[in-house]
């Protein structure tokens, strides 16, 4: 009897919503691939696909059938349910993490309002991070039942290596949510609406800018980007955790760290750049659906510019050694952080009046 | 093992700590830029000790060689450092003269000037862009092959062909150098001192770069003296030791250029060595096309020595003269005779000294010619300095030394 009692439409009206973001961070990632190559070629003079539709706008769905028809090869000495293990928890968690970001304000279809959040809840951030930090398993749990070396080191620099981006990342927020005094990414989207010069003011990134980089700097190796790609270091350890993975099971991998990326700049572009706010338009002044689609034009706008800074970076900087990697990340945007955190708490308290 | 790593705290016998364990690092791995194996006993990410294996693609070129006509052997030098395989190209022709005792004119002298420093420029500007690779920058490796084209179109303009290009004869030059030769090495010489100084703009102060190379897999002076270290890698060491300067070969004399020389011989020091060693090699390339400008009339059509019996004679002499016809059958078949003696001869290779040791018993072909292959030495040191290393530091470590397959094994 209880399945009466239930808001079906509510509901339903979830399960679309999810559907379509599922799909679209789908769809994005599938391009931001195609994009990185795109990037890639520039900055080397070279072309970059072109084969495959026009301009090689196929050439995601090309790859993505032929990793589908790939011969699937599970090595005979790997553990086999955490070999499959791995790629589907690193998927997974990608996917989880688009659950609390506010992907717009509110729609009004047929006189009920959706709201463009799958599900607003008020440890929006902690919740994030909870989901990232599942996300070193798939890494290590697939380096580690390929039982090769190469993808060992590979999943125990990953493992090293996200556990203590995580702190800074964790560390530099908590200055953030000192101002904003909510963990819900919706509030904190609606609080930087508010500011001056259009909206832009009202922005967190000025006034937390050494915030900003440090969790930029995190999120690039959150999401083990280079220049702290360590795990799958091409030159290094050959592909890294993933070395032994085939067809889909690769592809996975792959994905799953395009929508990372996809991801980490929404999380970013909430956190510091106002979300859905587009600056300089009065959203109050239109209908309601306007304003939202708007909003949505503007995140992807602002998702879109730091997914390019990412790959900017990508194909610009060299990698880090591990040692270094640790250094950067324990001796240099922890105390940064945990500094920011103290003047924060200062000018906080000062503007109270102590 | 790991009392290297722990100096201070004692284990227990049998403790996980004291375990290490053992990475095969090639023979097909990326970082082994070629096909040679190196065995890590790695603790953790830190190589305990590192053991190198040579010959996946040993060819037994020297024992070829024996079988071979001189001019035949070229093809063989070609496939030895094949990033700069005209300077083993003229190299071995060298050799060869010295052993025939034949003087070649000053304007085959300064054509092969160019195109070896053509050829170090390739070379170095691989190493240098492979280094980058290593590091994680593949975009400074991609971006600066294009300039290499450059060069190879230069090759090809010259000889037909491009990467084993087989440049030259005993004597000169298997042709004149064309227009259109001279016309982009123009291009190449206006174009490229912009994309070194961008090359260098993106790696030489890049912090990450710096701190990935300094300090990694330093050799010092003394070592790579006794190890046989030349070229670059030893200049890096601060040694000043450069075939071209010391013993002149092909009226090097004649150049003006400095030897640029470093202080630690690590990765870092290595890579800035390689770098003005091009900006060097730009101005011998100016002066010696300078040079080869100023001939005039019949002095600007020599492109070789008059050694009839060893150089093969026009295709339309050899239809209308007999002698012409003689020796050319002479020289295909192998049928001339070789002086007998005994010849060393070294020169500036891409990577260090390379050596042809020839000895003639006076037949049709060496009694027996053996290379001296610098990356043989180098990466006889390989163990050395990458102990105690990271495993990052032992691949760039590689890399910078420029360890190419091809030329260690033979």
């Amino acid at each position: 009897m209880i399945l009466l009692t239930l808001d079906w439409a509510f509901i339903i009206e979830k399960l679309i919503l999810i559907a379509i973001v599922v799909s679209a961070s789908l769809v994005i990632a599938m391009y931001a691939t195609y994009a990185e190559r795109k990037v890639a070629a520039v900055m080397q003079d070279r072309r970059g696909p072109n084969r495959a539709g026009p301009f090689g706008l196929l050439q995601p769905l090309a790859d993505g059938m032929k990793l589908f028809f790939k011969e699937e090869i599970i090595p005979n000495s790997s553990n086999k349910f955490l070999f499959i293990m791995g790629p589907a928890l690193a998927m997974l968690t990608a996917m989880m993490t688009s659950a609390v970001v506010p992907w717009g304000n509110k729609l009004e279809i047929f006189g009920t309002t959706v709201s463009l959040q799958i599900a607003d809840i008020n440890i929006g951030i902690l919740y994030v991070f909870g989901v990232v930090s599942l996300g070193v398993y798939g890494i290590m749990i697939g380096g580690w039942a390929s039982n090769n070396k190469f993808s060992l080191l590979a999943a125990l620099r990953g493992a090293s290596q996200v556990i203590s981006y995580e702190l800074a990342m964790g560390l530099s927020l908590i200055a953030l949510l000192m101002m904003t005094g909510s963990l819900s990414l919706k509030t904190i989207v609606e609080e930087q609406m508010k500011g001056g010069w259009g909206g832009i003011l009202g922005w967190n990134i000025w006034y937390q800018p050494l915030g900003f980089l440090i969790f930029f700097v995190c999120a690039m190796a959150e999401c083990n980007r280079a220049p702290f790609d360590l795990p799958e270091a091409e030159s290094e350890l050959n592909m890294g955790y993933h070395q032994e993975y085939s067809s889909m099971k690769l592809g996975f991998y792959l994905f799953s760290e395009y929508i990372n990326m996809f991801i980490s700049c929404a999380i970013i572009t909430t956190l510091f750049f106002g979300g859905y706010d587009m600056p300089f338009i009065d959203e109050s002044s239109m209908s309601v659906n306007m304003a939202a689609l708007i909003g949505i034009v503007a995140f992807m706008a602002k998702i879109f510019f730091f997914i390019f800074v990412f790959m900017w970076i990508r194909w610009t900087l060299p990698r880090f050694r591990y040692d270094q990697l640790m250094n950067l990340g324990w001796k240099g945007l922890i105390p940064l952080a945990l500094a920011n955190m103290l003047i924060t708490g200062a000018v906080i308290l000062a503007r109270q009046g102590f | 093992m790991s009392d290297i790593l722990h100096p201070h705290i004692t284990l227990p016998e049998g403790s996980i700590e004291k375990q290490t364990s053992t990475l095969n690092l090639g023979p097909t791995h990326p970082a082994t830029h070629g096909v040679f194996q190196n065995i890590l006993e790695l603790d953790g990410e830190r190589i305990v000790s590192a053991e190198q294996t040579v010959g996946y693609i040993h060819r037994a070129f020297e024992k070829l060689a024996e079988r071979r006509p001189l001019y035949q052997i070229t093809t063989l030098t070609d496939r030895l450092n094949y990033c700069s395989s005209p300077i083993n190209n003229m190299g071995w022709h060298m050799t060869c003269e010295k052993l025939l005792k034949v003087q070649t004119p000053k304007r085959v002298d300064y054509l092969r000037v160019i195109i070896m420093e053509l050829a170090r420029i390739s070379d170095h500007l691989i190493c240098n862009s492979i280094v980058g690779v290593d590091t994680g920058a593949l975009s400074v490796f991609l971006y600066v092959m294009q300039y290499r084209e450059l060069i190879y179109e230069i090759y090809e303009e010259i000889c037909g062909s491009r990467l084993t290009t087989n440049i030259g004869r005993i004597g000169g030059f298997e042709r004149n150098f064309n227009n259109t030769a001279f016309t982009k090495l123009e291009k190449f010489m206006a174009e490229y001192p912009k994309v070194l100084k961008e090359f260098e703009t993106l790696l030489t102060r890049n912090r990450i770069f710096m701190e990935r190379t300094i300090g990694a897999g330093p050799i010092a002076a003394e070592r790579a003296l006794n190890y046989g270290f030349t070229g670059p890698n030893l200049r890096a060491a601060g040694v000043d030791y450069d075939v071209r300067v010391h013993s002149p070969y092909s009226s090097y004399e004649d150049f003006n250029f400095e030897i640029p020389v470093g202080k630690t011989g690590d990765c870092y020091d290595r890579f800035l060595v390689r770098n003005l060693e091009m900006w060097e090699s730009l101005k011998i390339i100016d002066q010696a096309y300078k040079k080869v400008q100023e001939f005039k009339g019949a002095e600007a059509e020599v492109y070789h020595a008059d050694i009839p019996e060893y150089y093969l004679p026009k295709k339309e002499d050899v239809y209308t003269k007999m002698e012409a016809l003689i020796y050319h059958f002479k020289i295909v078949m192998g049928e001339t005779e070789i002086p007998a003696g005994e010849v060393y001869h070294s020169v500036e290779g891409g990577n260090g000294e390379l050596g042809f040791y020839l000895i003639s018993d006076g037949g049709r072909t060496p009694y027996r010619l053996h290379f001296r292959r610098p990356c043989f030495i180098y990466y006889q040191a390989y163990s050395e300095i990458s102990q105690g290393a990271m495993l990052s530091d032992a691949i760039i470590t590689l890399s910078s030394l420029n360890v190419i397959a091809g030329e260690m094994d033979a």
